[in-house]
């Protein structure tokens, strides 16, 4: 485990469980002549423990419908786990009112995907950047509003006398650079970035990623970085967490996932990047499609698809375990020594 | 690290921003548009000029000689180049009435919708922005107020009135009688419409992130989502003045709407009704036209707004 | 004779405040088999590119300049009837989001049957059979059944293998791929270029392959064109754009990559964003963004200048290319 002092954000056993069913009414059935209630849940995710160190960025990859973006949104109090912890500084916070969560908010903040959705489109960029600044400082007087509001333009490349433009009048990387501006005007120490740049072109993905290790140097941020992109980690990542269908399977550092990627799901990953270098080894081809969250397997949630699964994978589900080298693999096979 | 080679154009002025903006140029190409909108400019300017524009005053009895009465329009044979279009069954030129009705008319229809549209804000941003169970009482309130005709409503509502507190008194308090009813009986269509727009902008990141920021609830309501929801409204609007004059012309006509001696145009046209078949068509025919007209041009402003604000969220 | 030739093709929007040139002097050829990729970011008009070669373009868009040949038969001469002929019959269309393609209220079966009996006559058993072989060949599992499944029963990869059997389905001669895997995952993307690289070789199918990641064209195609704001700044075999890229605007897109930076430190960026079409500077599109950036630039449009196996569209490039010569001469 990780030395738990120099960790900023804790997550402990996290789980997180949608309904599907609808209302109370919908939820009712007529099934062997007797009314009964059933309800169908999306697993999203199943039991996440991880630790965000003071100055690391860490990312969580995986593929569409892994849960990654629900654990950033739970961390962000946005979603209320179903059960486990969130702790920031030691500090439970996932449990606490709106009221009682504001001091945290201008400690922790977010990047959204979609920068053309993520900006209010009735509020000029200067309205919006002011109002977080004002929300959570109002002994600002109108001068230092200003300059502070300056500043974070100055600091994110947006000129200041765009301030009275609508955010429809920028370009998707413009439009990016304010979202995290946003983010920056509060002086937080922790952004959780979810999918930043993939709705960004490609010369536009390498001015944001700048822009944001800028920002970490200068303002000693720590990350949380959800991506899909494993070039993008590669880059960008202290550590990596892989996720798989809510489960987490890898937690290593950025240098060993990518030299010795342990978990078969991990290998699988990593070789279908598209390369530009022609000596890519073959792609290792899963069997079998992900499957829904709804009805999880049993077992390692990855045995269907596994090259190497057994019979214990498909029962006993496997726990996170540490290595040598300071990585975590959950996989019965890494623990036996058979991969 | 300024990134100085993204290049924009100079500031532009508010009007200026208005006048590139897509509304701007579809109505400048839009002639229906152009009419409706020049028309109902017109009726307004009459309305809101009525004491100063009509010839006499409807409401001043000593301006009425019951020896006028039934006069046809100027260009009639038996016209009189006093009253332009005729005078009715009491003798009041009719010009001067329609004027002050059409006054009544618009002050009850742009009232009322202004109540429907305080409620079904109100209503509608909660329902929609909190969700689960308010959401659902809301919504089923709203059905079941639907699911009663306006007109039955109304026509209840204000014949019990009148049973229970008398005429008299009935007739002084017609207008704000009227817009009450009307107002309470049509807040579900904007409260479904508000609704709608905000589940589709609540799922937005904006939202989340005034979350985020650990914005309260309320402020995020009214100040980050309400803007977004304006467009849908302004639609809604237009259409439900003209529905809401309908509505009031027809309590009217019914005897329930306005007194006869502060007429609006329902009740204008109710009380020539009794004389079209002994000849004075005016008395009915001309309100008539003037409120058709009205609801008419309403009805095309609203349907191109529609059409330019967003073809999507409103349709029907 | 080439089987596909884009002849200085240019396509405009007429739009309210003047017509916009979305695409500028295209020319390319296309041999049967051969499989190229066109590269570029958004806006770039790769997508306008890929419809405008079916004459797909819609108001306001429109080709005023220029000619598609397909063997070499003028695309823009043909009567509606003809035209349709070869939309899906010899050329067929692959887009980003299988949704678009696919009927959500008919099976998967009804809608290849469909497609069959609108371009062939034949038997509606025998359809359903050719259907069925298509779906092999996509490598479905369970083939018979999905025939009776709707659209919305199957995951995004399985909708869009579904939709590469519908684009086999008449054996044409030529696939427009247009971003066929940017909304899939990673795993699922692989599989599917892999899959779409060994249905061409087999059967001899040109690709026409659409797509902004580098990584994706160079492992599928032989031949490559980069666009930048409606032009095609290089264009020329794939490994040689990649191992030396000479247009300053793809050598930034390369170095722009994750990949080709050392982990930790800054990324290569481009400065700025391309312009958008009503915008576009005078001169090369490229110069307010480029670094090595000449006076000539700023005002004359660089020509394609030939650079071995390549066609590069620089007046940089052009220039080097004089010096050599004259080197030469000496």
């Amino acid at each position: 485990m990780t030395d738990t002092n120099n960790s900023l954000v804790q997550i402990r056993d996290l789980y997180k469980r949608f309904s599907i069913s609808g209302d109370f009414l919908d939820q009712i059935k007529f099934r062997g002549g007797k009314l009964v209630r059933e309800q169908e849940h999306v697993h999203a995710i199943n039991g996440v423990s991880l630790d965000v160190i003071q100055g690391e960025a860490l990312c969580v990859v995986g593929e569409s419908g892994c849960g990654k973006s629900t654990v950033a949104r739970t961390v962000m109090g946005l979603l209320k786990p179903s059960a486990g912890e969130v702790s920031y500084r030691g500090e439970r916070i996932d449990n606490l009112d709106d009221k009682a969560l504001l001091p945290y908010r201008k400690k922790m903040q977010m990047i959204f995907q979609n920068p053309y959705a993520s900006l209010n489109p009735r509020m000029t960029i200067m309205e919006t950047l002011r109002e977080p600044v004002q929300f959570h400082n109002p002994s600002l007087s109108a001068v230092e509003l200003r300059d502070k509001i300056h500043e974070v333009m100055h600091s994110v490349g947006v000129d200041p006398s765009w301030g009275e433009r609508y955010p429809h009048e920028f370009s998707g990387g413009q439009r990016q650079r304010i979202s995290i501006a946003r983010a920056l005007a509060v002086d937080p120490e922790f952004i959780v970035a979810d999918e930043p740049i993939s709705a960004l072109d490609v010369s536009i993905q390498a001015q944001v990623l700048n822009l944001m290790m800028d920002a970490q140097e200068s303002r000693n941020l720590t990350y949380l970085f959800i991506t899909h992109d494993l070039a993008v980690v590669e880059h960008f990542g202290t550590r990596v967490a892989v996720m798989y269908l809510g489960t987490l399977c890898e937690l290593a550092s950025t240098k060993n996932l990518f030299a010795e990627p342990r978990h078969p799901y991990t290998r699988a990953l990593l070789s279908a990047i598209p390369r530009l270098e022609d000596d890519r080894p073959d792609f290792i081809r899963l069997q079998g499609e992900v499957p829904t969250p709804v009805n999880l397997p049993s077992g390692c949630v990855f045995h269907g698809r596994c090259p190497h699964a057994n019979e214990r994978c498909k029962q006993e589900i496997p726990a996170l375990i540490p290595l040598a080298d300071g990585s975590q693999v959950a996989c019965h096979g890494v623990e036996e020594g058979r991969i | 690290m300024s990134d100085t080679s993204f290049q924009m154009d100079p500031q532009p002025s508010a009007w200026q921003r208005f006048k590139d903006s897509h509304f701007f140029h579809s109505f400048k190409i839009d002639r229906v548009a152009q009419l409706s909108f020049l028309i109902f400019i017109t009726y307004v300017i009459l309305a809101l000029g009525a004491p100063l524009l009509s010839p006499y005053d409807p409401y001043d009895l000593s301006q009425v000689d019951i020896l006028d009465s039934e006069i046809p329009p100027s260009w009639e044979e038996e016209g009189d180049e006093r009253f332009y279009l005729g005078t009715d069954a009491q003798g009041r030129d009719m010009l001067s009435t329609i004027l002050y009705g059409t006054r009544v008319s618009l002050t009850i229809g742009i009232c009322a919708v202004l109540l429907q549209a305080f409620l079904g804000i109100v209503i509608g941003l909660t329902a929609g922005y909190v969700g689960g169970r308010v959401d659902s009482l809301l919504m089923r309130f709203a059905d079941i107020q639907l699911s009663f005709s306006t007109m039955m409503v109304a026509i209840i509502v204000l014949a019990v009135f009148q049973a229970t507190f008398g005429t008299e008194l009935y007739q002084d308090l017609a207008m704000i009688m009227l817009i009450l009813v009307i107002g309470i009986a049509e807040w579900p269509q904007y409260a479904r419409t508000i609704r709608a727009s905000v589940l589709a902008e609540k799922k937005k990141e904006y939202v989340d992130a005034a979350r985020v920021m650990g914005f309260g609830r309320l402020r995020i309501m009214f100040r980050h989502i309400l803007p977004n929801t304006l467009s849908p409204i302004l639609v809604i609007s237009t259409v439900q003045v003209a529905n809401a004059i309908i509505s009031e012309a027809s309590l009217s006509f019914l005897g329930l709407g306005m007194p006869v001696s502060q007429p609006s145009l329902g009740s204008l046209i109710s009380s020539g009704f009794e004389y079209i078949f002994s000849g004075s068509w005016w008395i009915t025919v001309i309100p008539g036209v003037v409120l058709v007209v009205l609801v008419l041009v309403m009805n095309l402003l609203g349907d191109w707004m529609r059409d330019v604000l967003n073809p999507k969220l409103y349709k029907g | 004779m080439a089987l596909l030739e884009v002849k200085d093709l240019e396509v405009c929007f007429g739009l309210r405040s003047g017509a916009v040139k979305a695409l500028r002097e295209i020319n390319f050829s296309l041999e049967r088999g051969e499989r190229l990729g066109i590269v570029g970011e958004s806006g770039a008009g790769k997508s306008v590119l890929g419809f405008s070669i079916l004459n797909l373009i819609s108001r306001p868009g429109y080709i005023s300049k220029g000619a598609v040949n397909f063997e070499g038969q003028n695309l823009a001469d043909l009567k509606p009837h003809q035209l349709r002929e070869i939309r899906g019959n010899r050329i067929s269309m692959i887009f980003q989001d299988p949704m678009m393609t696919l009927n959500p209220v008919l099976t998967i079966g009804q809608q290849m049957v469909e497609c069959l009996l609108a371009h062939r006559k034949m038997r509606e058993s025998d359809a359903r059979k050719i259907a069925l072989q298509k779906l092999q060949q996509v490598q479905i599992p369970s083939p018979e059944t999905r025939l009776d499944q709707y659209p919305h029963e199957l995951s995004g990869g399985m909708r869009q293998r579904i939709v590469i059997a519908i684009g086999l389905l008449l054996d044409p001669d030529v696939i427009i791929a247009d971003e066929p895997t940017t909304a899939l995952d990673v795993t699922i993307q692989a599989e599917i270029m892999d899959l779409m690289l060994n249905l061409c070789e087999q059967n001899n199918v040109a690709l026409i392959l659409i797509t902004h990641d580098l990584g994706v064209v160079s492992e599928v195609t032989q031949n490559m064109m980069v666009m930048y704001a409606g032009r095609v700044i290089e264009r020329g075999p794939t490994k040689e754009i990649i191992n030396d890229p000479q247009h300053p605007y793809t050598q930034g897109l390369m170095n722009a990559l994750p990949q080709m930076a050392q982990a930790g430190q800054k990324l290569n960026q481009i400065k700025g964003a391309m312009p958008p079409l009503q915008r576009i500077p005078t001169g090369c599109a490229f110069n307010p963004r480029c670094e090595y950036v000449m006076e000539i630039c700023r005002h004359n449009l660089p020509d394609s200048t030939v650079s071995g196996n390549c066609r590069v569209a620089c007046h940089m490039v052009a220039e080097m290319k004089r010096e050599q010569a004259m080197g030469d001469e000496v």
